[in-house]
């Protein structure tokens, strides 16, 4: 038996917040897909809004490379509002 | 030292600073296949738990019980899939363990072996198995393995509603007839035992949990999941007006526990071996739904086919 091709599933749970990724499922297409993410993934009213993408379709960084990937943002604190001082004088910026 | 070796030392490492392992980051093999074995077989569990209910939907004693009982199954569907999708993570496919269930090699929980004889088993399964599922279940949801952790959160927040279900079938009845009462007693004195076997043998006859439990996969011992189990439905049956069908349990000062008599690990280990009264009927049933569906998939196969052919047609 050959598996139908993987869909990531995205739902926006109100209007306002980001689609966020629930689970993944089989179907034959992507509208195949969007009704079965209605009956799996949102039986209680958890979503207003439904994105499927082909898994296949998903390029993913490599756990293994993290390193190199993320390390730079490490070391960069003057990127935070907190390596700055204010003079007492100023209260609130 | 091996490089193989800091590998597994930084694993460790990491379950033992509670980190979660997400699909594509390193692990010992053996951590693989324990949990592709783990998840498929809870996956099973949840498909073939459909069975013994499905049997009682066209026979539920009013629209209102019918209605809930079928969203109850619906559910356990959803939570198969959400299953199947994180064990898919790890590198086996959709395909491979439905054969190997179908083929008899893989695992489901050994209660669905069990026969639903009355309406008070509807009451009694949710109550005692779902609440059984759900001591196993709020366990898991601190598992090593994130899509494993958050299938058991989504699972969990779904669930607590089909335990009470159960109970509020079971507590209605304890409300009626004598045959009414009888019926409750009855589901009971079949189930207890049953959902007491539901979490594995003793821990000292459980030799690979050790490993689990070091790898986080476990949180908690059987023994210690079915204490808890036992601790928390005792009261209920008091509610229930129902009889535990062990002379043995009683609380115990000393430990803040409830002791409970010996389980009959003979029954366990058969039911195991595919010697349980219902068995072979599950696994036909199962294996007939599949292929009862086949021209379903196929049908879907070739619409999808066709619309694909369709768009490309225009587009040239």
């Amino acid at each position: 038996m050959k598996d139908w091709p993987l869909f990531e599933i995205f739902i926006r749970s109100k209007n306002g917040l980001n689609h966020k990724h629930v689970g993944s499922l089989h179907a034959s297409d992507a509208h195949m897909a969007l009704q079965n993410a209605r009956d799996v993934y949102t039986r209680r009213n958890e979503g207003v809004s439904i994105w499927v993408v082909e898994s296949s379709q998903i390029t993913a960084s490599n756990p293994e490379e993290n390193e190199s990937m993320f390390d730079p943002a490490a070391d960069k604190i003057y990127r935070h509002p907190t390596f700055y001082e204010l003079p007492d004088e100023v209260k609130h910026m | 030292m091996s490089p193989n070796y800091s590998l597994e030392a930084n694993f460790q490492n990491r379950i033992d600073n509670e980190e979660k392992i997400e699909p594509r980051d390193w692990m010992p093999d053996a951590y693989r296949k324990t949990l592709v074995r783990q998840i498929s077989q809870h996956a099973h569990s949840e498909i073939v738990g459909m069975l013994p209910e499905g049997n009682w939907i066209s026979r539920a004693p009013s629209l209102r019980r019918k209605l809930a009982l079928l969203a109850k199954i619906q559910d356990e569907a959803g939570h198969g899939l959400y299953l199947y999708s994180a064990a898919e993570t790890l590198g086996t496919s959709r395909s491979e363990m439905i054969d190997l269930l179908h083929a008899g090699k893989a695992k489901y929980s050994s209660i669905f072996n069990y026969p639903a004889l009355s309406w008070a088993d509807m009451g009694t399964i949710g109550w005692l198995v779902d609440g059984a599922a759900i001591v196993n279940q709020v366990a898991l949801t601190r598992t090593s393995f994130g899509p494993y952790s958050r299938a058991m959160v989504r699972i969990c927040k779904e669930e607590s509603f089909h335990q009470r279900q159960g109970f509020d079938i079971l507590y209605t009845m304890s409300q009626g007839t004598e045959a009414q009462k009888e019926m409750v007693q009855d589901a009971v004195n079949r189930w207890w035992w049953p959902s007491l076997m539901m979490f594995g043998p003793t821990d000292k006859d459980s030799p690979n949990s050790a490993q689990s439990v070091k790898w986080k996969i476990k949180r908690l011992s059987n023994d210690e999941l079915r204490q808890k189990f036992i601790d928390m439905t005792v009261p209920q049956a008091a509610v229930l007006g129902v009889t535990l069908p062990d002379p043995n349990i009683k609380f115990n000062e000393k430990t803040g526990h409830y002791d409970f008599g010996e389980i009959n690990w003979e029954e366990f280990y058969q039911v195991i071996a595919g010697n349980g009264p219902c068995n072979k009927e599950r696994l036909a049933a199962r294996i007939k739904a599949h292929e009862a569906g086949q021209w379903v998939r196929d049908a879907a196969t070739a619409y999808a086919e066709k619309q694909q052919q369709k768009k490309s047609i225009s587009v040239a």
